[in-house]
């Protein structure tokens, strides 16, 4: 354990070239994931917090039931649509960073939605009445909660953006693990375990919580800075 | 956008003899399921009127005037909106709450917010909400957090808001129940004078002595039912029905 | 809400860093190939020497989707690599004969070694494979196999058979099946002091070796066959057909050959360049 936390702190001052590439990858991905599955989640969430359909229930028990959607499966999904064999071959994006983009984009939907979907119904419980007397329709009633609670949302996208990085069955399958073109830090962490580099492995993954906690640190920290938003916050 | 029912436009009554009336209501009742929280109301509130609807929890204060407003349609019987005679549409409402619910922005944002939800234009937009910020003196404090401000400060923006839309009816729902003598004195003024200014209110209310300084008239409901109605000289004078008398002595044994 | 300047500046630094670490070598867009090989040829390091190799030849980029050998078959069959490189003829005869191929060339051998406890208590050290593995079965020694219908697991179960020992009647007791890598399976072997079959490449680079020594290798029939294969253009059009075959004829030509037994680790050669024999 202590040769990995030497091995990482390594690692982190030599910034490897090819280290910084597995590293950026990582983060362009599961960013851009979170960034498309915000869009759709929250807008998801949001109308799925007033919908009022026949079988609206039955939606929200979907969405629920897939926040326990394995990884690999997801990525044995995809792999199966962007499959020169599969529907969506002719778009020839099998094993490049766009088809991992999209595998981790469908994995985070269904947790930014529904936790979306319960932090605006509480907003609308408390006031919802208020914005209706207002003129606000339901949808933008909803929408206005996730202005209005933003800091909740942004745990929500933070919480997405931690199930993203860190998992791997899917970037697996879709990306192939090829290296300098779809290996991320996940996908080394298993190949280096399969290599039977266990150090190396274990250095790998503490460089990976290295770097999502200096994401947090900066986004914890910034708010300190804007004095405003302190204030509401006392 | 302030009624979302369809609505029957009947003609103004008689505007010579008694104000124009503004919301009717006949026989309205509205029930949760199978409870009823308000049982056949006949009330018809003219313009110019201040209206206290007093009586206990649960008695159908809330029920009522959110029917009146139209943020609830009736589950029986009819609530007609009757066109303005001078202005020619239908009359434009704003409603206070106990407690309001502010957004997470600054003090002019919120304003500013409620302006674009009734469909102001964004050139009007600033200048209707400085002047309303200025109105109930929290100018100074535009920018600050909406939810930096103490009780009564919220209130009176709830006020600034409401009041920017220039509505014909006010509604308030115990507007001050949670505040402080200090601020609480702070929003009764402020919807005093906007009562001088012409504004209908409608306003209901725990505090009978409030009721006696604001209202021009007065409603008791009690356990979903509109009991009695009538000026409020004429409801605090000798001849109150047995039934309100009890609720009004029992919250003012002095009365 | 207002993003005071620095929260702007964090913001766009974040998605700057999301938006500019685009793919390397974006330059060499479309010149490049998807090769599906296994598990053990790119855990050995081969790649790593022999791909730079071919690139400098002929500006290829190689992508190597290293798999079992079973699927590496699979997902040349449904299109999604342009050659392959693996390790388990009859299988890639098969590969021949269903038209995803035209036709299947030796590149090149190495050998598989069976490892296991230094101390050796099924008494299997020597050079006779089949001898070895009866051993292990009337002794009952935990064995773990990969079990994951690889070019490897195709080859130990070849030689079980070899040896008389039917697996599909009766396995012998102590007998794992992983469905795993070379690695894992490496891995649980080492950490329950079992007995392996492995290939030498992976063995030389296998850092967690714990107890296992190799003690069983020289035999004939552990040498393990690589095949190249060009996917067929008649089967999938859009495969990137004459860019593969550069593959294919370079890695048998004599600069190729030379680039495999050229590869050493620790002064040792993993594999025996073989094309056209």
């Amino acid at each position: 354990m202590a040769d990995s936390l030497a091995l990482a702190l390594q690692l982190i001052t030599q910034a490897d070239a090819q280290l910084l590439g597995i590293v950026a990858l990582s983060l362009r991905v599961s960013l851009s994931a979170c960034a498309v599955g915000a869009l759709a989640g929250l807008a998801l969430g949001a109308w799925l917090a007033v919908a009022r359909f026949p079988g609206h229930q039955l939606l929200v028990w979907a969405v629920n039931t897939l926040l326990a959607l394995p990884s690999v499966v997801v990525g044995l999904l995809v792999y199966l649509l962007l499959s020169r064999s599969g529907p969506l071959g002719s778009w020839g994006i099998l094993f490049t960073p766009t088809a991992m983009v999209i595998a981790q984009s469908i994995l985070v939907v269904p947790l930014i939605a529904a936790l979306s979907r319960r932090l605006v119904a509480d907003a609308l419980a408390q006031g919802g009445d208020q914005l209706r007397s207002l003129g606000a329709g339901p949808l933008t009633a909803a929408l206005l909660m996730l202005l209005h609670e933003r800091l909740a949302v942004l745990t929500v996208l933070l919480t997405a953006f931690g199930r993203a990085v860190a998992e791997v069955g899917a970037v697996m399958i879709v990306g192939g693990n090829i290296a300098g073109v779809t290996r991320v830090m996940t996908t080394a962490i298993a190949l280096e375990t399969s290599k039977g580099d266990l150090p190396l492995a274990l250095a790998l993954g503490i460089v990976l919580l290295g770097v999502v906690g200096v994401i947090h640190g900066v986004i914890a920290l910034l708010p300190m800075r804007d004095r405003g938003l302190r204030e509401a916050l006392a | 956008m302030n009624a979302p029912l369809p609505v029957s436009l009947a003609p103004a009554a008689d505007a010579a003899a008694a104000a124009e009336p503004l919301v009717s209501l006949h026989g309205a009742a509205v029930h949760f399921g199978r409870t009823t929280a308000l049982a056949g109301v006949d009330l018809t509130l003219r313009r110019g009127q201040r209206l206290a609807l007093i009586g206990s929890n649960g008695s159908g204060k809330t029920t009522l005037l959110r029917l009146l407003h139209g943020l609830l349609p009736p589950s029986r019987g009819q609530r007609t909106l009757h066109r303005l005679a001078a202005e020619g549409r239908p009359p434009r409402m704003a409603m206070l709450f106990q407690r309001p619910f502010l957004m997470q922005l600054s003090v002019q944002r919120n304003l500013r917010l409620g302006l674009w939800l009734a469909g102001v234009p964004a050139a009007e937009r600033a200048a209707r909400s400085d002047e309303a910020l200025h109105r109930v003196g929290l100018h100074d404090q535009a920018q600050r957090p909406a939810a930096a401000l103490s009780g009564g400060q919220q209130q009176r923006l709830a006020l600034a808001r409401a009041w920017a839309l220039r509505p014909d009816i006010l509604f308030l729902d115990e507007p001050t129940a949670s505040l402080d003598p200090a601020a609480k004195h702070e929003v009764e003024s402020l919807v005093e004078t906007l009562g001088r200014d012409g504004v209908t209110v409608v306003m209901s209310t725990h505090n009978l002595g409030q009721a006696k300084r604001l209202a021009t008239h007065v409603a008791y409901l009690e356990a979903g039912r509109l009991v009695v109605q009538a000026p409020t000289d004429a409801f605090f004078g000798s001849t109150l029905p047995p039934a309100a008398a009890h609720f009004l002595r029992g919250e003012n044994p002095w009365l | 809400m207002a993003l005071n300047p620095l929260t702007r500046r964090a913001a766009v630094a974040l998605l700057a860093l999301a938006g500019v670490a685009g793919p390397p070598a974006a330059h060499a867009q479309d010149r490049f190939i998807v090769m599906a090989s296994t598990t053990s040829t790119e855990q050995s390091g081969l790649f790593g020497h022999l791909l730079p190799a071919f690139r400098q030849a002929t500006g290829i980029d190689v992508r190597v989707v290293a798999v079992g050998t079973g699927q590496a078959l699979d997902t040349a069959r449904r299109g999604d690599a342009d050659v392959l490189f693996v390790h388990d003829t009859a299988a890639e005869e098969k590969f021949v004969a269903e038209g995803f191929a035209t036709k299947r060339q030796n590149v090149m051998y190495n050998d598989f070694v069976l490892v296991g406890p230094k101390a050796d208590p099924a008494q299997v050290k020597g050079n006779d494979i089949a001898a070895a593995l009866k051993k292990l079965a009337a002794g009952g020694r935990p064995f773990i196999s990969r079990g994951d219908k690889s070019g490897t697991h195709a080859a130990e179960l070849r030689l079980w058979k070899a040896a008389g020992i039917d697996m599909a009647a009766a396995r012998p007791a102590g007998y794992q099946e992983c469905g795993c890598g070379m690695g894992p399976a490496l891995n649980i072997g080492s950490s329950s002091n079992a007995y392996v079959l492995t290939d030498r490449g992976t063995w030389l680079s296998f850092k967690n070796r714990g107890d296992l020594a190799i003690l069983v290798e020289g035999d004939r029939t552990l040498f393990n066959q690589y095949g190249v294969m060009a996917v067929n253009p008649a089967k999938h059009p859009h495969v990137k057909a004459a860019l593969a075959q550069q593959f294919v004829d370079w890695i048998v030509s004599p600069a190729g050959q030379a680039a495999i037994t050229g590869f050493k680790i620790g002064g040792e050669q993993l594999f025996f360049a073989n094309a056209g024999r």
